[in-house]
């Protein structure tokens, strides 16, 4: 398995709730809320697709694309 | 499949508060159910009346709204009538406990295979926050508004002592304990009860000064351990998380299919 690296960090806008959820519990603070209360990816850099926004969202409203295939016991 | 395959999106955003742990229990749900690959025909989802029980509206297997309290009822006519499909009963504390007791503890004692999930949020959220069986003893809610005073069922132990095979607890904070949980729960032969701490940020949570979404979650994580943990040794009052009963007895349908071929036979 190779080193996991993000792809891209889908934010469905309409069905986020602005909950602050996957923003505080984010440990390389990669998303952040906005001026409307919606979550926003800032620093997708520093994302090591953990996957627990997508997972902790209670709005189902975070989809993590990852660059590499991820074996599936990795996902968590 | 993603997500998205295993919901109905008419339905979305669905009607639940901002950072209702109820979604988070239908996230970690639909991640456990695609990790076992079962096919979204082969699962009904049979659920009663209140917030928690809005999850089988939402997800796009065979889905049955029934009466308050009663989902198991409906589910166990269901199982035995096709004990090939997967049964998975999503309930509220009241729900399952309160209005639903007898229910409860009756699947539980006769070990019919169906996962009954336990959303615990410890309020009545959709009737306006009136205190629950799982409140707990000095909280505050609507009908409790100078502290309640009834002390909580453990539903880890009701469960166990009215015989569910399978017995477990998880957080909506442990999202990852959560899924793997659920799917050990489904594949169980016999009645399987996971309990789920939910927060319910509007009315419990603004209520008890528990703050938002994201304080309680960290609560959660504060007061809850792995089970047998060296923490729970030190502070008995951390609340054990994990599988605390898993064994194998007899499976309802099975042993009504035994019943009806000696009826057969007439022996």
């Amino acid at each position: 398995m190779g080193k996991r690296k993000l792809k891209e960090l889908q934010i469905n806008r309409e069905w986020c709730k602005g909950c602050g959820i996957c923003a505080a519990f984010c440990a390389k603070k990669v998303l952040e809320m906005d001026e409307l209360d919606k979550a926003v990816p800032v620093r997708t850099e520093d994302c090591v697709v953990c996957r627990l926004c997508e997972m902790r969202c209670p709005d189902l409203a975070i989809e993590i694309v990852a660059e590499e295939q991820i074996e599936e016991e990795d996902i968590g | 499949m993603a997500v998205k395959d295993y919901i109905r999106e008419r339905f979305f955003p669905h009607m639940w508060c901002a950072g209702c742990g109820h979604g988070i229990v239908l996230n970690g749900l639909i991640r456990a159910v695609e990790k076992l690959g079962i096919d979204k025909s082969a699962i009904v989802m049979v659920s009663g009346i209140g917030c928690s029980s809005r999850i089988a509206g939402y997800l796009d297997f065979h889905t049955l709204h029934t009466l308050h309290g009663r989902a198991l009822a409906f589910a166990t006519g269901v199982k035995l009538s096709k004990p090939e499909l997967n049964v998975i009963v999503p309930m509220g504390d009241g729900d399952a406990l309160a209005i639903g007791g007898n229910h409860f503890i009756h699947a539980a004692r006769r070990n019919i295979n169906i996962t009954a999930i336990v959303m615990n949020n410890r309020i009545y959220g959709m009737t306006g926050g009136q205190c629950s069986p799982l409140s707990g003893y000095g909280t505050l809610a609507s009908t409790a508004p100078y502290t309640n005073v009834d002390q909580s069922f453990d539903v880890v132990q009701l469960a166990s002592a009215a015989g569910a095979t399978f017995v477990a607890r998880s957080t909506g904070f442990h999202v990852q304990q959560m899924t793997e949980i659920i799917q050990e729960a489904i594949l169980h032969n016999g009645f399987s009860v996971v309990e789920v701490m939910s927060q319910c940020p509007t009315y419990f949570g603004r209520r008890n000064r528990q703050g938002d979404a994201v304080d309680m979650l960290k609560y959660m994580q504060k007061i809850t351990t792995p089970i047998g943990s060296k923490a729970k040794e030190q502070n008995p009052e951390l609340i054990e998380r994990g599988v605390f009963v898993r064994k194998e007895l007899p499976e309802y349908c099975s042993a009504y299919d035994t019943v009806i071929r000696r009826a057969k036979e007439g022996k």
